[in-house]
């Protein structure tokens, strides 16, 4: 999965999981490819929406897609540069089962010169039955630096 | 949720920052729940573990999705008398402005109210609420009719 993966996209890579938020959420990265990516959350008492069904809150799949998304964009891209979302809209297609991971694989379908598509999905036993579905739009900024270059990112 | 249940049957007001309390993902953010008169709004003191770009020290795109989506969800159970936690079938977020290393804050209004499914819209501002950082529009579906 990284052997066309250009060395600065590596380093992305490596960092997407060290973001404070995604961090805060525990999450892992679980693979790059050309305009895709793939991560996830395992499951934690500390994301749940409904005490009482165990049920993760609908903004950690939010955040999940977000992260993954950003990071389908970063993998479409030749260069890196920030990016900053625009709009993201989310499909809940069934409640998250307690106690499984939830896994966000997202594709970058275009890049213009100043946006870029992405439509995704989060699933947890298997891909064809997703949790949730998303599209969204995120803006480029080039010339301005990645976060995700940076070690701390 | 029981304690939803609960207050509805004794016919009592819910306390928002009680709800908001109980739910874990809303703990674990930080989220405080304010009820003025009749406007409810959410409170989002910065914290380190929301960063998503730290070379902005800018909050992650997650955190601002989540804090608009536990408005629109609180709004729902303040305004509309459900005994369940209201279902979202599906939100739209669109990012207006960086979110900032400070205080966010965030409210919800319903658009329209139907009989299962209700139309909500949320914003979401840091020091000032004219010039939001944030807004939400989403569809949630209410479990009315069995409890």
């Amino acid at each position: 999965m990284t052997e066309s993966v250009p060395p600065w996209l590596k380093l992305v890579q490596g960092h997407m999981h060290q973001t404070a938020f995604f961090a805060h959420l525990k999450g892992e990265v679980v693979g790059f490819g050309p305009g895709k990516a793939t991560m996830r959350i395992p499951y934690g008492p500390h994301l749940v929406g409904n005490p009482d069904t165990g049920v993760v809150h609908g903004g950690v799949i939010t955040a999940l897609l977000d992260h993954t998304s950003g990071a389908a964009v970063m993998a479409a891209l030749k260069d890196p540069m920030a990016i900053a979302t625009l709009d993201l809209r989310i499909d809940y297609m069934k409640p998250a089962t307690p106690g499984e991971a939830i896994v966000a694989e997202v594709t970058c379908l275009k890049v213009t010169h100043s946006v870029a598509f992405v439509r995704g999905s989060a699933y947890q036993s298997s891909p064809d039955d997703p949790v949730a579905i998303c599209t969204g739009a995120f803006m480029l900024m080039r010339g301005t630096p990645s976060p995700m270059m940076d070690a701390k990112a | 949720m029981e304690l939803i249940a609960k207050a509805r049957a004794a016919g009592e007001a819910i306390d928002a920052d009680v709800l908001v309390q109980a739910i874990p993902y809303c703990r674990h953010l930080g989220v405080i729940a304010r009820l003025e008169g009749e406007l409810l709004t959410l409170e989002l003191p910065f914290a380190a573990h929301l960063v998503g770009n730290p070379m902005l020290q800018a909050l992650h795109g997650g955190v601002i999705g989540s804090l608009l989506e536990m408005a629109a969800m609180a709004q729902v159970i303040y305004e509309v008398r459900t005994p369940r936690l209201p279902k979202p079938v599906d939100i739209s977020i669109d990012y207006l402005r960086s979110g900032r290393a400070t205080t966010s804050f965030a409210r919800a209004r319903i658009a329209k109210q139907g009989r299962r499914v209700v139309n909500v819209h949320a914003e979401m501002w840091q020091e000032d609420e004219s010039k939001p950082i944030a807004a939400l529009r989403g569809h949630m579906l209410l479990d009315s009719v069995r409890s």
